[in-house]
C-alpha cells in the first residue's frame, strides 16, 4: 500500500528510514503492472532504470550525503517533456523513435532534486485536446470510470496519480490541459504563472501559452514539487528572473480576509449545475473560514476561446513545421523533397494536428494576419486587462475548472463542444496567470474541480487558498476503485 | 541619353564574426567538418529554445552606426516560415517590423560626383545551413554549422541609377563594415551576399517600373553584369511591347544571364509574425553611445585626413582607404618613413599586385610594415636601386625575411663605385658599337639600351644614375 502515500508522507518514512526508495519505486512499478492496462497512462515504463537510480539514492541516503528535497520519490512526466535517452513522442506518430539527445529543465530540476523517474505519460498528441483521445496511440481512461477520459491533453498524467501509478506527475497546460485533467481525475494540478517554471525541453505547442505544472495528490506535494520545478533558466528567454519563496510556508490555512472575486461568466450557461454546486459549497467553506467573496464581471471572457483558437494554433503552425521528416522522426517515401514533406506531414500528424496547423496558417496568412492573428492579439489584452483590474482588489478569483465532469470516451463529436471544456481555465493562460484546480467533490461518482486563480508569481496566496480549503472541506478522501474489473 | 532611367535597391547580407552562433554558444567558426558546430538549439530540435547572443546585437549596431543609422529603443525578432531543408526549424528568426537600426546612409563617388544611398533598415537574422548536391546519388546532404550564424541584412533606398553605382555602393559597404570589424566581408567565403531589385523607367519619370529581384551574385563583379544584363533584358520586354513581371530571377555566372526562379504568384508567404520564444530587445542609450564612441576612423574620414594632412594625392588616398588593413599598413609605414607618396606608390602597385595574384588581404600575409620601411629606406639611402628593390620585395613577400637579410644574402647592395662602374661601361661601349654610334648621331635613345646593358652585366647592382653619367660623359 505505499504507493497510496503521498510525496510528503512517503519523504516523511523516507527521512526516518521506514521505507526505501527501493520499496517507493517497486510499489509504484507494482501498481502500475496491477492497474496500467486498465487505466492506460503510460506511454514508456522504465522499471530498471527507475530501480537501479532508487537504489543509488538509498544507497547516498544510507552513507549520510546529501540529497535532493525529493529524493526517492518515484515520479511520471507528460511524454512532450524531453528525457535525455529515453524516447519522447508528444504521443504523436511523427516523433514515435525520437530520443531526445538533452534534457528538459524541468527533467534536470527534478533529477537534481533527486526524483525517480518511472516514465513517461500519454497525452493528446502535441497536448492538442480535452480527453486523450487525440494521442496516435491510445486513449487514457479515467480511473474513476474507465469508461470515461481523464481530461487531457495531460490525462495520462493525471490518471496515473490519482490511480497512484506515481507519486506525483509533471503535465503542461496551454489551455487548461493540467487543471481540466486534474478536475476529471480528483487530483490537485497548477499551471504556475507564464514564465515561473522553464519551458527548455518542453515540446512546443503554442510558445506563449505553454506552462508546466504539477499533479499531485493533495495542495502540499503541489507545493513541494513546486519547489523544485520553479527556477529561473538562463535557457529560456521567456523564464522570470523573479525570486522564488518556499511554497510550503503558505500552506497555515489561514484565509481570514482574503478577498475572493467570483466571475459571473464562469457560472454562466453551459456550466452544469452539479460543478456550479459543488463549486459554490467549496466558496462557503472558505468563507466560513472568514475570506470575504464577492461576485465580480470578467466581461471579456467569452472572448477567450476564440482567442485562444487563433493563437495558439497560429503559434503551432509555425512551431511543428519542423516535423518535416528531415532530420529526426518519421520519414514518408517520396520521390522528390515536396512530395517527402507533403506525405510525411500528412501521415505523420493526426486529424486534430493538422486541422490546428491549418487554423493557424490561415490565420498568420498575408490578408488574414490582421483580421485574425492581430486582433487576436489585442483580445487577449483586454482578457488581461480584466484580471489586472479585478487583482487591484481581489487576492484570488474562484471559478469552476471545467463546465462538466469527465465525459465518456468517443462521445463528444462536435468540436466545438469539446473546444469548450477549456472555457473556464482558457483565460488564465492568455493572461499568463497562476491558476491551481483542487478537488471539491463529486457529481455523481465523478469528481468536481474547484479553480482558483492568482496573481502573476503569486502562487503562495492560491496555494494558501488551496489548502485552507482543502483540510477543511469535508470530503471525503477517497480512492478510485481499479482492479476490480473496472467500470462499474 | 538613355530612353531608359535605372533604379536599383540592393540588400546586402553580412555574417557577423562573433564568436558564437546568434541563438545558442556553438562556435562560428568557417570551414570545419559538416555538422561538427551544432547543437539541440541551432539544429531547431524539439523542446530547444533561443537566447539571443548579446554581441550580435552589439556588432549590428556597431555596423549600423557607421552607416549612419538611427538605434531605435526597442526591436523584436519575428519569425519567418518556410519549409527547406537547410532551415532546421522551419522559420528563420529574423525581424520584420521593428528591426535593429533605421534611416542610415552612406555616400558613393561615381564619375567625381558624391552621392548619397539612403539605407532603409539594418536588421538580425539568423543564417541557413548549407545543401550539398553531389554527384553520389539521388540525394542532398546537410551541413548546420552555418545554421545559426548571425546576419546583418542591409536594405538601401532604391537609390542608385546604374550598376556602376550599385557597385560603388557595395565596394563602400564592405568598406565600413571592415572598419567596424564586426566581418570580414568575404564574397567569396559568402560572409557578404546581395540581392538586387532593379527596374527601369522612361528617362525623366518618377514612377518606377515593375522589379525584379536578382540572386545568386558572387561576386562584385557577378553583381554589375547581372545588373546590366537585367536593365537590357527589361529594356527589350519594353521595347517588343511587353510588361516587366515582378519576379525574382537567378544569375547564372556561365551564361551570363539571368532566368525566371518565381513569379509574383508563385512567391512564398512567409507568415511572419513575432516569435513567442523571444523576449524584445530594449535598447539602452548609453549602450549605444559607447558602442557609437568606441567606432574607429571611417574610411571618408580617413582618406579626407591623408589628403589634408599628409599631402597624399587624393587617388592614392581613395585606394588606400578603401581597405582598413590596407590604411592600417600604410599608417605605421608612414609613421617610420618621410615619404608618403613612395609608401603609397608601393600600396597600389606592387603590393596591390601581389595580393591580387594570391587573391589575400595584406593581413594574410607575412609582409608588415616593418618590412616595407625597411626596403624603402635601403632605396632611398642608395644600397639598393629600384630595380633590386623589386626583386628583394618579391622575395620578402613570400619568405617574410626582412630586406636587409636578402640584400646581404644574395649580394645585392648597389655598386656605387665609380671605378667599378667604368669597367663595365667600357665593356659595354666595346660590346655596342651600333648603339654607340646611333648615339653619337644624336638618337638620345640609344643611352637607355646602353644602360640596360650596364645594369644586365652588373646583375642590376650598378647605380643606374652613375651608369648613365659615365656613358655620358664617356661618349662625349
Amino acid at each position: 500500500m505505499l504507493e497510496k502515500l503521498t510525496v510528503s508522507e512517503a519523504l516523511d518514512k523516507l527521512h526516518k528510514k521506514e521505507v526505501s526508495s527501493r520499496e517507493l519505486t517497486e510499489a509504484a512499478l507494482a501498481r502500475i503492472s496491477a492497474v496500467d492496462q486498465e487505466v492506460k497512462a503510460f506511454m514508456t515504463v522504465i522499471g530498471d532504470q527507475a530501480l537501479a537510480e532508487a537504489a543509488t539514492l538509498d544507497a547516498r541516503r544510507l552513507n549520510g550525503e546529501t540529497v535532493g528535497p525529493l529524493a526517492g520519490i518515484p515520479m511520471a512526466l507528460k511524454d512532450n517533456m524531453c528525457t535525455k535517452g529515453i524516447r519522447t513522442t508528444c504521443s504523436s506518430k511523427i516523433l514515435h523513435n525520437f530520443i531526445p539527445p538533452y534534457d528538459a529543465t524541468v527533467t534536470t530540476l527534478l533529477k537534481n532534486a533527486g526524483a525517480v523517474l518511472l516514465g513517461k505519460t500519454n497525452l493528446d498528441e502535441f497536448a492538442m485536446g480535452s480527453s486523450t483521445e487525440n494521442s496516435a496511440y491510445f486513449t487514457t481512461r479515467n480511473p474513476w470510470d474507465t469508461r470515461c477520459v481523464p481530461g487531457g491533453s495531460s490525462g495520462g498524467s493525471a490518471a496515473a496519480v490519482i490511480a497512484d501509478e506515481a507519486f506525483f506527475a509533471l503535465g503542461s497546460d496551454t489551455g487548461g490541459s493540467i487543471r481540466q485533467p486534474a478536475a476529471f481525475c480528483g487530483v490537485v494540478g497548477m499551471k504556475p504563472t507564464y514564465g515561473r517554471v522553464s519551458r527548455y525541453g518542453l515540446i512546443a505547442f503554442a510558445s506563449s501559452l505553454d506552462q508546466i505544472g504539477p499533479f499531485t495528490k493533495d495542495v502540499r506535494d503541489c507545493a513541494l514539487v513546486l519547489n523544485s520545478i520553479a527556477a529561473h533558466d538562463p535557457g529560456d528567454s521567456t523564464s522570470a528572473n523573479v525570486e522564488t519563496p518556499d511554497y510550503t510556508s503558505f500552506l497555515n490555512g489561514n484565509v481570514k480576509g482574503m478577498k475572493i472575486g467570483v466571475p459571473r461568466e464562469y457560472f454562466a450557461e453551459g456550466i452544469e449545475s452539479e460543478v456550479k454546486d459543488a463549486v459554490r459549497k467549496a466558496l462557503d467553506v472558505l468563507v466560513s473560514l472568514g475570506a470575504e467573496a464577492e461576485e465580480i464581471s470578467l466581461p471579456h471572457t467569452d472572448y477567450g476561446i476564440p482567442v485562444y483558437y487563433l493563437i495558439a494554433p497560429a503559434e503551432a503552425s509555425s512551431n511543428l513545421a519542423r516535423y518535416d521528416g528531415v532530420q529526426y522522426g518519421f520519414r514518408a517515401e517520396a520521390d522528390n523533397l515536396l512530395d517527402m514533406y507533403k506525405k510525411t506531414r500528412s501521415q505523420g500528424f493526426g486529424t486534430e494536428v493538422k486541422r490546428r496547423i491549418m487554423l493557424g496558417t490561415y490565420a498568420l496568412s498575408s490578408g488574414y494576419y490582421d483580421a485574425y492573428y492581430l486582433k487576436a492579439l489585442k483580445v487577449r489584452t483586454l482578457i488581461k486587462q480584466d484580471f489586472d483590474q479585478a487583482f487591484e482588489k481581489y487576492d484570488v478569483i474562484l471559478t469552476p475548472t471545467a463546465p462538466t465532469v469527465a465525459f465518456q470516451a468517443g462521445t463528444v463529436e462536435n468540436l466545438l463542444t469539446m473546444y469548450l471544456n477549456d472555457i473556464c481555465t482558457i483565460p488564465a493562460n492568455l493572461a499568463g496567470l497562476p491558476a491551481v484546480s483542487i478537488p471539491c467533490g463529486f457529481a455523481g461518482k465523478l469528481p468536481v474541480g474547484l479553480q482558483l486563480i492568482g496573481k502573476p508569481f503569486d502562487e503562495g496566496t492560491i496555494l494558501r487558498a488551496a489548502y485552507a480549503y482543502e483540510q477543511n472541506s469535508g470530503i471525503e478522501r477517497k480512492k478510485p476503485g481499479l482492479g476490480k474489473g473496472g467500470a462499474a | 541619353m538613355s530612353k531608359y532611367e535605372t533604379v536599383i535597391g540592393l540588400e546586402v547580407h553580412v555574417e557577423l564574426a562573433t564568436n558564437t552562433k546568434i541563438f545558442c554558444s556553438c562556435p562560428t567558426e568557417f570551414g570545419k567538418d559538416p555538422n561538427t558546430h551544432v547543437c539541440p538549439v541551432c539544429l531547431g530540435f524539439p523542446g530547444s529554445l533561443p537566447v539571443l547572443n548579446k554581441s550580435a546585437v552589439e556588432f549590428a549596431i556597431r555596423a549600423a552606426l557607421a552607416l549612419n543609422c538611427e538605434i531605435p529603443s526597442f526591436a523584436k525578432f519575428d519569425r519567418k516560415n518556410y519549409f527547406y531543408p537547410d532551415l532546421p526549424k522551419a522559420y528563420q528568426i529574423s525581424q520584420f517590423d521593428l528591426p535593429m537600426a533605421v534611416n542610415g546612409y552612406l555616400d558613393i563617388e561615381v564619375e567625381g560626383q558624391t552621392k548619397r544611398i539612403g539605407i532603409t533598415r539594418v536588421h538580425l537574422e539568423e543564417d541557413a545551413g548549407k545543401l550539398i548536391h553531389a554527384d553520389f546519388g539521388d540525394y542532398s546532404l546537410t551541413d548546420y554549422n552555418r545554421t545559426g550564424v548571425p546576419l546583418i541584412e542591409i536594405v538601401s533606398e532604391p537609390d542608385m541609377r546604374s550598376a556602376d553605382e550599385a557597385k560603388a555602393y557595395l565596394e563602400k559597404l564592405k568598406s565600413i563594415i571592415q572598419y567596424t570589424g564586426v566581418s570580414d566581408v568575404k564574397m567569396e567565403e559568402g560572409s557578404l551576399r546581395c540581392d538586387a531589385n532593379v527596374s527601369i523607367m522612361p528617362a525623366g519619370s518618377t514612377e518606377f517600373g515593375t522589379r525584379s529581384e536578382i540572386k545568386n551574385m558572387n561576386s562584385f563583379r557577378a553583381v554589375h553584369r547581372g545588373i546590366e544584363y537585367e536593365v537590357e533584358r527589361q529594356a527589350g520586354v519594353l521595347e517588343s511591347g511587353g510588361k516587366v513581371v515582378q519576379e525574382t530571377r537567378r544569375w547564372d555566372e556561365n551564361k551570363g544571364i539571368t532566368y525566371s526562379m518565381r513569379s509574383k504568384e508563385e512567391a512564398h508567404d512567409y507568415r511572419y509574425f513575432p516569435d513567442p520564444d523571444l523576449v524584445p530587445v530594449i535598447v539602452d542609450r548609453d549602450w549605444v553611445h559607447e558602442i557609437k564612441a568606441g567606432l574607429p576612423e571611417m574610411p571618408d574620414a580617413r582618406r579626407q585626413r591623408y589628403v589634408t594632412e599628409m599631402g597624399l594625392p587624393e587617388y592614392d588616398a581613395a585606394v588606400i582607404t578603401a581597405s582598413k588593413a590596407m590604411a592600417d599598413f600604410f599608417e605605421a609605414v608612414a609613421a617610420d618613413y618621410h615619404d608618403v607618396k613612395a609608401v603609397s606608390n608601393w600600396l597600389m602597385g606592387d603590393i596591390s599586385g601581389f595580393l591580387n595574384a594570391e587573391g589575400k588581404e595584406i593581413q594574410d600575409t607575412k609582409l608588415t610594415p616593418a618590412h616595407l620601411v625597411e626596403l624603402l629606406k635601403l632605396q632611398n639611402n642608395g644600397t639598393i636601386s629600384g630595380k633590386i628593390a623589386k626583386t628583394v620585395f618579391e622575395e620578402m613577400f613570400t619568405t617574410g625575411k626582412l630586406p636587409g637579410e636578402i640584400v646581404k644574402e644574395k649580394g645585392l647592395v648597389q655598386i656605387s663605385d665609380e671605378g667599378a662602374i667604368a669597367a663595365i661601361v667600357d665593356q659595354v661601349i666595346a660590346g655596342n658599337p651600333q648603339s654607340v654610334e646611333d648615339y653619337r648621331n644624336g638618337k638620345e635613345k640609344a643611352i637607355g639600351f646602353l644602360v640596360g646593358q650596364v645594369m644586365k652585366l652588373s646583375k642590376g647592382k650598378a647605380n643606374p644614375g652613375l651608369a648613365n653619367k659615365l656613358l655620358k660623359e664617356k661618349l662625349q
